[in-house]
């Protein structure tokens, strides 16, 4: 049973149910936060960090997608803290692992080049890492390719949540961390994969992809998830 | 199993307290234990115990065997060295010569023992030694006769806080679970992924002396309501999971754990689970996600594991330590218990020293002790011709103190206010020779090895502060990459997830407010102070990612 809860985001007073997360309540009255790993009709895991926000009276920066509304909340969505903030965060991704847009088949479909466009970031003050990672496309239909993974775990959750066939996995820590399917057999061989292509269509970046598609080429259709969501919640 | 005493109801005239605790048995105390034995019954001393007991607490003069009727202690009983055991033979006899004087030796005397009672005289694989210096009774107490409030209360009153590091008031987290609804039932979960470097306090604890912390985590279940209880050791101590399984089979046919707990209608049944080796598993969200079998990654809270915990119901998670001091409370009361240390900080603490001091070990004292005669009185100080340099506390996410607060009380605020934290307890020290610059990197390199890859700042930050710090002490950095690394540290900070990201910078800000002019140094003259840095060396293999 959910209440009304009111409370303020950049000084507007809004309404919210108790169990709306502050993303949430901040979308429906028109207020934008960046997110990354945030997608509508999957879990929420606050991994991206990117929509971090300031709420009166804490002194640690919350996750707006994994934060529950409470009376009186005074939020602050934009600041010149959090702004930085942000733009550090996708620093750490464009220098993390390799995303020339260039020769990427997202380009201009992809939400990190976006966000990167919106903060602009037009330089990189961190040392490049870059790694030269493997690109795996023993799946028929589709390529995963690591070198452009943000690790923001949309894949594994839609196979997992919607899907329901957990495919995806993540295995290894910090840098070393990577999406495996299976236990780390190839895509190609893996005997839960369905080749539903649900995890192409909510990649954020030009990790997963179709094959056969060249730059610039995919249009992420993504709209249809919560969708999915709600026939598959009718069904239980 | 435990003493090798004459049958019959006469006391030994004399004991051996042999340490069996895994720094001794590593030093070969097993087999002074079979030796001594041996010994002892070729001399003709049957009025005599060979005992086999729990940490004796000075670790760096092991393996160590007390007497506590002459009050000594003998360092260095070696296996292979028959000379090494004259004076403790001769003290077994009743003569009094050799071995540390337990009263008067500042490491023993200035040690204040609560969580640490029994460590060194109980052995820790016999129920009935735990039992015969009271074990227990806490717990047939608080079952018999209290209701879980009045436990609450006296918790409360007693002014226990967390002694994994964070220090919440642990009264205040039990009244919190203990309110939770819990149809579903509740836990009791005992931290014991012990993983900072340099600390091996709770190790000690669970070596020592299991059953007090089962019966912690018992009066703990009957307090919040749970009849179920797990304890999370880390692999890496199989002696300490030995044990503990070993008390808990014990203490269950004894009727001290599962079904009707000493004859009342409580039950509480107590599982191990083991650590794969993961430091972020400490951290109590990933702990919930380790034991359900998942992945070991942090999760955002709200909501609290004391909301909502393993499988979704309240659970109360307490490191070993705070477990293993609440049958005292139990026992003397709140009040006694609030009677030791600060006004804000009540108790002892456990601490492991290490590094550059003489007396390496296991200590406790009562909060509000000074660094100084942490590390000077109980330590013993450095080694002839060193001078202290630093004082790490709080592991990855702690600090280094210097020279200047060596005078502070040791209690939570305090060591928050100087930029370190309280932590779970260990306390490396350092002297001259070791660049503190170097000490950051290692324990970014630290952090950057067990972030656990879930949110961008921990995993990508880290990171690249360690390259930073690598830069530096190889002489190549500029005033550019300082200016780097301190953004990059207060964005970690703010930004990460949990509290690995979010104390992975602390070791830097700690020494750039302390050693500023060391990264200074290296900077602008390509010189390590300390000289242990080797400058100008070319960068690493390892400095970029390894490959999948």
């Amino acid at each position: 049973m959910s209440e009304v809860r009111t409370l303020q985001i950049d000084g507007k007073d809004v309404a919210a149910r108790s169990d709306e997360t502050i993303l949430c309540a901040a979308e429906e009255n028109e207020i934008h936060i960046p997110t990354l790993c945030h997608l509508e009709g999957l879990s929420d895991v606050g991994a991206c960090r990117l929509c971090v926000v300031e709420v009166e009276g804490t002194p640690k920066l919350m996750a707006a997608c994994t934060t529950t509304v409470e009376e009186g909340m005074k939020v602050t969505t934009t600041s010149e803290r959090l702004v930085a903030y942000r733009r550090r965060a996708i620093e750490m991704l464009f220098v993390e692992r390799n995303h020339i847009c260039a020769v990427c088949v997202a380009n201009n479909n992809c939400e990190l080049q976006a966000h990167a466009r919106n903060v602009g970031l037009d330089h990189f003050e961190l040392p490049l890492m870059h790694p030269a990672l493997p690109v795996d496309a023993s799946h028929e239909r589709f390529v995963m390719d690591h070198n452009r993974c943000i690790l923001c775990t949309r894949c594994v959750r839609v196979c997992d949540e919607v899907e329901q066939a957990h495919t995806w996995d993540v295995a290894g820590r910090g840098t070393g961390a990577r999406i495996v399917s299976d236990l780390g057999m190839p895509w190609g061989s893996s005997t839960t994969c369905t080749s539903c292509g649900k995890c192409v269509q909510v990649c954020p970046t030009g990790a997963l992809f179709e094959k056969g598609r060249s730059i610039s080429e995919p249009k992420a259709r993504r709209p249809y998830l919560p969708y999915l969501v709600r026939v598959k919640e009718r069904e239980r | 199993m435990s003493a090798a005493a004459p049958a019959g109801a006469q006391p030994p005239r004399a004991s051996a307290n042999v340490c069996q605790a895994a720094s001794c048995l590593a030093m070969g105390s097993a087999q002074v234990c079979r030796a001594l034995e041996a010994e002892v019954a070729a001399a003709g001393l049957d009025d005599v115990a060979v005992r086999r007991v729990g940490c004796l607490g000075l670790c760096a003069a092991g393996p160590l065997v007390e007497v506590p009727e002459q009050g000594r202690i003998f360092e260095r009983v070696l296996p292979g060295d028959p000379s090494s055991r004259e004076g403790l033979l001769a003290s077994l006899k009743g003569e009094a010569r050799g071995g540390r004087p337990v009263a008067s030796d500042p490491f023993f005397s200035r040690q204040v023992k609560v969580v640490l009672e029994r460590c060194g005289t109980v052995d820790p694989e016999n129920i009935d030694d735990y039992l015969a210096t009271g074990g227990y009774e806490a717990l047939a107490k608080v079952a018999g006769s209290m209701s879980p409030d009045e436990v609450t209360s006296e918790v409360v009153k007693s002014g226990l806080r967390g002694r994994g590091g964070a220090g919440y008031p642990t009264g205040l987290k039990w009244r919190t679970v203990a309110k939770e609804a819990g149809a579903a039932g509740k836990f009791v979960v005992c931290n014991a992924d012990e993983g900072d470097p340099g600390a091996f306090m709770d190790r000690s604890v669970m070596e020592s002396s299991p059953h007090q912390v089962l019966e912690g985590m018992a009066i703990a279940g009957y307090a919040v309501g749970a009849n179920r209880g797990y304890v999370y050791v880390r692999a890496e101590y199989p002696l300490a999971a030995e044990r503990l399984a070993l008390a808990i089979r014990q203490a269950e046919r004894r009727g001290y754990l599962g079904a009707r707990v000493a004859g009342t209608r409580f039950s509480f049944h107590v599982e191990l689970r083991m650590g794969a080796g993961a430091y972020v598993c400490g951290e109590e969200t990933a702990l919930i996600a380790s034991i359900q079998g998942e992945r070991g990654t942090p999760r955002p809270r709200p909501p609290y594991p004391a909301a909502s915990g393993l499988w979704g119901c309240p659970t109360l998670i307490n490191n070993v330590e705070t477990f293993a001091n609440v049958p005292s409370i139990i026992v003397r009361g709140g009040e006694w218990f609030a009677s030791i240390g600060t006004e804000r900080s009540k108790g002892t603490k456990v601490f492991s020293l290490a590094g550059a001091v003489k007396n390496t070990g296991v200590v406790e004292v009562p909060m509000g002790l000074t660094l100084r005669e942490i590390v000077f009185d109980i330590g013993g100080g450095l080694a002839p011709g060193r001078r202290f340099k630093a004082v790490q506390t709080g592991g990855p996410a702690g600090g280094c103190l210097p020279e200047e607060l060596l005078d502070m009380p040791v209690d939570y605020e305090s060591l928050t206010q100087a930029g370190s934290m309280m932590g779970s307890g260990g306390m490396i020290v350092m002297d001259d020779t070791t660049c503190m610059v170097d000490v950051a990197k290692f324990f970014m390199d630290f952090c950057r090895q067990e972030s656990c890859g879930k949110c961008v700042p921990c995993r990508v930050g880290t990171h690249e502060m360690w390259r930073l710090l690598d830069r530096m002490t190889r002489g190549v950095a500029s005033r550019w990459d300082l200016e780097q690394l301190e953004s990059l540290a207060g964005m970690v900070r703010a930004m990460s997830l949990c509290g690995l990201g979010q104390g992975a910078p602390s070791p830097v800000f700690s020494t750039l407010r302390y050693f500023r002019d060391e990264y200074v140094a290296h900077i602008d003259e390509h010189v390590c102070p300390a000289g242990s840095c080797h400058m100008g060396t070319a960068e690493p293999a390892a400095a970029g990612v390894s490959p999948a």
